[in-house]
């Protein structure tokens, strides 16, 4: 990997050694294990996976998703239809969740869990505070 | 906020509690008004407005009910705001008296439907079934979810002093989820007294027409 960079995740900001890969486009390749930590998603034998859900690497086109002990997580995005932005110089990466993941999530009624901090720094979860009733209310200074 | 202060105070004890989250980027913008407030609630700062993201949300103030097991019992919808500015006389800056009137009413109905729940629990006639809540969760679609990506990167650049690169995609964000407010008005400039309400601001609510800006809670008593 002949640089760096950052990936926003719904893990949170990870600094990785990452490269555009290979041929030409926008390649997002990096360590899998280090994928792994930034976004939930592991290579393995079948595909890449995530829990109990694989997605194999499309036969014939196995150099352009994984090599080397590497994976290119761009193409994997694109391939899963989930969404993306970059940075103009290819050095910082949000990688989302699909909408259809999404919807299937907040239709499950389980309330999805998030940390956030308050004024002094001090991080909450939603799940911290599972045994009680939980008004979750939005509010804005602008 | 004082006003979830208020019925914090008053059901702390009925296995409840409230969680504020500030949709706000800007360093320390939040942090007045968290302190005015003085909460005993955790009163969270959302930088990447990802509450926001995770349950589909467009505006503040938007709440969910979440019952002991976690399980969302009414989704994200207005927390009782009524939209009297929208009656605003715009070279005297007044509100007529009446549309003043139905705000508190409103938010007074909400509240009292927060405190029923809170006291009854899933007795309250404010609790939704399974299927109504489903029926009434609003999914994202892909444009909503690449939005929050660019929103999620702009936010990130901004940070990293790279403004320009940032605000094009804040801007790009805003483009491919108009109806989110909150991604709209976190990325306008602020006018003097820290809104974003300039001109801007009221050319889009001009341009809701008909349609709200604030939509109405289903509940019993809400005014429309």
């Amino acid at each position: 990997m002949a640089t760096t960079a950052t990936i926003l995740s719904g893990f949170g900001e990870f600094e990785v050694r990452a490269g555009p890969g290979p041929g030409q486009g926008e390649g997002l390749w990096l360590d899998r294990d280090e994928a792994a930590a930034a976004t939930g998603w592991s290579l393995r034998p079948e595909g890449l996976c995530r829990g109990d859900v694989c997605v194999p690497v499309p036969k014939g086109r196995e150099g352009v998703f994984a090599a080397d002990g590497n994976v290119n997580l761009k193409a994997f995005w694109d391939h899963m239809g989930m969404p993306a932005a970059r940075s103009r110089d290819g050095d910082v990466w949000a990688l989302g969740e699909a909408a259809d993941n999404r919807a299937a999530s907040l239709r499950s009624l389980e309330a999805p869990d998030f940390t956030l901090p308050d004024l002094a720094g001090v991080a909450h979860s939603l799940s911290d505070y599972r045994g009680k009733k939980v008004l979750l209310a939005t509010w804005a200074s602008w | 906020m004082s006003v979830w202060q208020k019925l914090y105070d008053e059901l702390q004890d009925q296995n409840f509690i409230i969680i504020t989250v500030a949709m706000d980027s800007r360093d320390d913008a939040a942090r007045p008004w968290i302190e005015a407030a003085g909460p005993s609630y955790p009163a969270l700062i959302d930088r990447d407005h990802r509450v926001a993201e995770l349950y589909n949300m467009v505006n503040v103030p938007q709440a969910v009910w979440i019952d002991e097991d976690g399980r969302i019992i009414r989704p994200a919808e207005n927390a009782g705001a009524y939209e009297a500015f929208r009656s605003l006389d715009r070279t005297t800056m007044t509100v007529p008296e009446d549309k003043t009137a139905t705000a508190a009413a409103a938010k007074a109905t909400y509240v009292n439907a927060v405190r029923d729940w809170a006291l009854l629990g899933p007795a309250s006639s404010h609790v939704f079934s399974a299927d109504q809540a489903r029926a009434r969760t609003a999914a994202p679609d892909a444009d909503i979810a690449r939005a929050h990506c660019h929103f999620r990167l702009g936010q990130y650049l901004l940070r990293q002093d790279r403004a320009a690169e940032g605000r094009e995609h804040l801007a790009e964000a805003a483009r491919l989820h108009p109806a989110s407010w909150n991604i709209w008005r976190q990325a306008a400039e602020p006018n003097e007294t820290g809104l974003a309400a300039g001109a801007d601001f009221w050319e889009r609510v001009d341009a809701l027409g008909d349609d709200y800006y604030y939509p109405p809670v289903a509940m019993a008593g809400m005014p429309e």
